[in-house]
């Protein structure tokens, strides 16, 4: 009952094969591609751990059944860096200290990445409603929010990326 | 030399130098701690202290942490004890470390010590470089001598690293790819899930276990008692393999509902071990003496760590490797050892992180499933991994408390006499403290039960914690029910009793302002000599711009809440500014927190932040639901947590004080937060809500039926 599938994932073409046709992307990203900046948090599309760029959209990969994804372009937080520099989101997590276990922030950043693409001066509360499906329990919420507002000021200010 | 001190109890039960600190990395300082990284930034703070001590650039300090190959045993991670004890014990070895290098130079050098000192790592004659260096002179230093205590430590104020904002180093790959337990590989990994009861009173009548041994990749599965799990090569097969094997299986009935009302009745007329404390005198007052009486409740809370508990474990010639977010690597060693019939020092327990726990969460227990899984498929890694729902289901629960106090007021508006009764389940049955207290162990074919625990009235243990005011009284007494019978399994959630205990002392003071007429901080600095928690709440007042005179029963207000946590840890006063005409939303929190000499400046505000909205969580949203059976809530829609749209805007003042000795921050936001919530409210409505949450639902109904 398996099945072969052609996945694009952060510019690159792999083929995965898988025992169950349901089976979600992020079970393929974390254990095939060893993608572990997808994480699991709820399995139920409640948390956004597992959020993803399918398509630039920001998806969640515990709920994608890996045949549904096949060919679109797929980029995980190990995709986001470019040329060995970070993503201004990525820099700006560090540089505003805004995190405490972490185990949010790649969903966080990836969620807030599908924003930054489409539209380069979100408000603050448009950022926050963005990322209002997005849990995290360290409560770093405040610190997210102003990191990101930062990096996107900065951004715009003509650092560009 | 300074006076010989008191050694922290850290550094008494690991005596000596090389338990602490080691150079045999060359152009390295590798320090050792069973403290772990738990998002609170521990580790960085522990490296600060170690580079100053030891004259070394930070990122040649390397921190070995949570290993029992390696580390001290310093116990557990917990109580916001890390900075003070574990991280005072590291200071004095390294300083003694710095010492010996110098006395070592000095012999070689044939120089006086005084003209000798250390940076980078070299040695120093008369301000230049000499030809040593803490690794040349290393074979010198006898390492297996025990710490004195007696070293000088650097002065902050001379420091590069201490009491200054330092990136923290776990950060960056934490958004870069993998970084915690979850996230580990081994060559020939298994991948498991196991399966539970519906609920924690059912029990296995019969199984096919051949139903999961038929899917693909599956290489065990396994079942004794009321344990059952499946290894597999992949881990979605595991995940299907237990829906196969759950499909299979048949429970014994329960649909026992273990409580139908509320918390305050169901908790006041339980069972109880009782102990108590007193304190002063009552005296006679003259003229008008005010009394209040007001019993305030929390629901049981979650700890809902975003990333469920996952372990890894290995079985190999009989020595059984751990990989775990446990905090506490060497008491897990321990009950595993009891658990799993295995000599303890044939159990390795290294700490890789997980998502943030805030107490006991699911990581010993599902250590304890990799374990017993491990040592079925020897020589194989087996990791398991929690689904949510199990997370959710089985980890320990933060008890459900209820607290009752009477206090009167006399007519200077000085505090007469305060006595209060808490009724509360345990909150530190960690694995080891009482017993083995691992789940898979209570549910083997020979089982290992969790032991009836009850605690005493004692201000370190959980239920107490913080139940006595910090205000002057002439008179004071306190009396703990300890629930030890609760049908649902409670342990440590951060700040344990803390949180409903500065709840209900806050809300009761503002009660007994209010009843004075009084305004809330000016009554508190009324009533509270301690200068440090004076000045704390003066400054979240000034930083919040405090007004005395605020009307009430607009729909919005401002409330305040103040604690030391567990009377010896950081002061935090904190200033909620909500607005309660429709869900309660919290606008804005301004905070003042006096930790001492804060190592990481910017870690402290951080944890404080964090503090203040998981407070606001909790105060605002979470309870634990229970159905027929146990816990009802299994994921994130029966289970809420405040989300980013909610988030407050929050100002942290830090009141740094490099000479005093740093205190604990972990935990001291959660109940002055709560405190400043639930005031606040009652401040916006003219109505005092007792219970918690502060939801819609109960705020209606308080204000049809005000009690
Ligand atoms: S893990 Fe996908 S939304 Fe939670
Ligand atoms: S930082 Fe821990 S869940 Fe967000």
């Amino acid at each position: 009952m398996s099945s072969t599938f052609q996945l694009l994932v952060n510019g690159q073409s792999h083929r995965v094969t898988v025992d169950y046709d349901d089976t979600p992307l992020l079970y393929v990203l974390r254990d095939d591609l060893r993608l572990k900046g997808v994480r699991f948090g709820c399995g139920a599309g409640q948390c956004g751990a597992c959020t993803v760029l399918i398509d630039g959209r920001a998806e969640r990969s515990c709920e994608l059944p890996v045949w549904s994804v096949e060919g679109r372009p797929i980029t995980t937080i190990e995709g986001l860096a470019t040329a060995g520099r970070m993503h201004p989101l990525q820099r700006a997590i560090i540089d505003g200290q805004a995190g405490q276990c972490g185990f949010c922030l790649s969903g966080i950043i990836m969620k807030a990445a599908e924003l930054i693409e489409r539209d380069h001066q979100p408000s603050r509360e448009k950022l926050a409603a963005a990322l209002d499906e997005n849990l995290c329990r360290c409560g770093a919420h405040a610190r997210i929010l102003n990191a990101i507002e930062r990096a996107w000021k900065e951004d715009s200010a003509g650092g560009g990326k | 030399m300074s006076e010989p001190v008191r050694l922290p109890w850290s550094l008494r039960d690991n005596p000596i130098l090389r338990q602490w600190v080691d150079f045999s990395v060359p152009g390295t300082a590798r320090v050792f701690t069973a403290k772990v990284e738990l998002g609170q930034g521990i580790l960085t703070a522990l490296a600060q202290i170690a580079a100053d001590e030891l004259r070394l650039p930070i990122e040649r300090i390397a921190v070995v942490s949570g290993d029992t190959r390696h580390s001290p045993n310093e116990s557990y991670t917990a109580g916001s004890m890390s900075i003070e004890i574990g991280g005072s014990s590291l200071r004095l070895a390294c300083a003694e470390a710095r010492e010996l290098m110098i006395e070592a130079a000095a012999r070689r050098l044939k120089a006086d010590k005084a003209r000798l000192s250390v940076a980078g790592g070299s040695i120093l004659l008369d301000g230049r470089q000499s030809d040593l260096d803490y690794w040349k002179l290393a074979p010198e230093i006898d390492m297996n001598r025990a710490v004195s205590g007696t070293a000088t430590l650097t002065d902050p104020k001379d420091a590069t690293y201490l009491g200054r904002s330092t990136a923290r180093f776990d950060l960056p790959a934490k958004v870069a790819g993998g970084a915690f337990v979850h996230d580990l590989e081994f060559p020939g990994m298994l991948h498991a899930r196991v399966l539970r009861p519906p609920s924690a009173n059912m029990h296995l009548t019969a199984i096919d276990l051949s139903a999961a041994e038929r899917r693909p990749g599956v290489v065990k599965v396994w079942r004794s008692g009321d344990f059952a799990a499946v290894c597999c090569e992949r881990e979605y097969q595991a995940v299907k393999a237990i829906e196969a094997l759950r499909a299979s299986a048949s429970w014994t009935h329960d649909d026992r509902l273990l409580i139908a009302g509320n918390w305050k009745d169901w908790l006041t007329t339980r069972l109880a071990v009782d102990s108590q404390s007193e304190t002063g005198r009552r005296s006679p007052v003259e003229g008008d003496v005010i009394r209040r009486k007001a019993i305030y409740s929390k629901p049981p809370i979650a700890h809902a760590s975003l990333g469920p508990s996952c372990a890894v474990a290995c079985f190999n010639d009989g020595a059984l490797s751990v990989w775990t977010h446990s905090q506490g690597v060497f008491p897990l060693r321990e009950a595993l050892a009891k658990a799993l019939s295995v000599d303890p020092r044939r159990i390795e327990v290294i700490h890789a992180q997980g998502a943030g726990c805030y107490g006991h969460n699911g990581a010993d227990d599902v250590a304890m499933d990799a374990a017993l899984l491990a040592m079925q498929v020897p020589t194989r890694h087996v990791r398991v991994q929690w689904m949510r729902e199990d997370e959710f289901a089985w980890a320990p629960i933060g008890s459900p408390m209820a607290v009752a106090i009477e206090g009167a007021v006399g007519p200077d508006g000085k505090l007469l006499e305060w006595s209060s009764e808490i009724w509360s389940g345990p909150h530190g049955r960690r694995p080891n403290l009482f017993g083995v207290e691992l789940l898979a162990a209570a549910q083997l074919e020979r089982p290992i039960a969790f032991p009836v625990v009850h605690e005493d009235m004692n201000r370190f243990a959980g239920a107490a914690r913080n139940s006595e005011p910090p205000y002057d009284l002439p008179y004071r007494k306190i009396v703990l029910h300890s629930l030890p019978n609760l049908p649902f399994r409670t342990s440590a959630l951060r700040t344990l009793g803390g949180y409903a205990n500065v709840f209900a002392v806050e809300s009761f003071i503002d009660e007994l302002a209010d009843a004075a007429g009084i305004d809330p901080v000016e009554f508190r600095l009324l009533n509270l000599s301690d200068p440090r928690a004076r000045e704390t709440i003066e400054a979240a007042a000034r930083i919040s711009g405090w007004d005395r005179r605020a009307p009430r029963g607009t729909g919005r207000a401002s409330g305040i809440g103040f604690a030391r946590y567990k009377t010896t840890a950081a002061y935090v006063a904190a200033v909620a500014r909500v607005d309660a005409n429709e869900r309660v939303r919290v606008e804005r929190v301004d905070c003042a927190v006096d930790a001492g000499l804060a190592v990481n400046p910017d870690g402290v505000i951080n944890q404080i932040e964090g503090g203040i909205i998981q407070s606001i969580s909790w105060t605002l949203i979470e309870q634990a639901a229970f159905g027929p059976g146990g816990i009802a809530a299994r994921n994130w829609e029966e289970y809420p947590i405040l989300r980013f749209e909610q988030a407050p805007e929050i100002q942290v003042e830090l009141i740094q004080r490099p000479d005093l000795p740093s205190l604990g921050v972990g935990e001291a936001a959660q109940g002055p937060v709560a405190a400043a919530v639930a005031n606040a409210v009652a401040r916006a409505l003219d109505c005092r809500i007792r219970d918690l949450p502060i939801t819609r639902e109960r705020i209606v109904s308080t204000l049809a039926r005000p009690d």
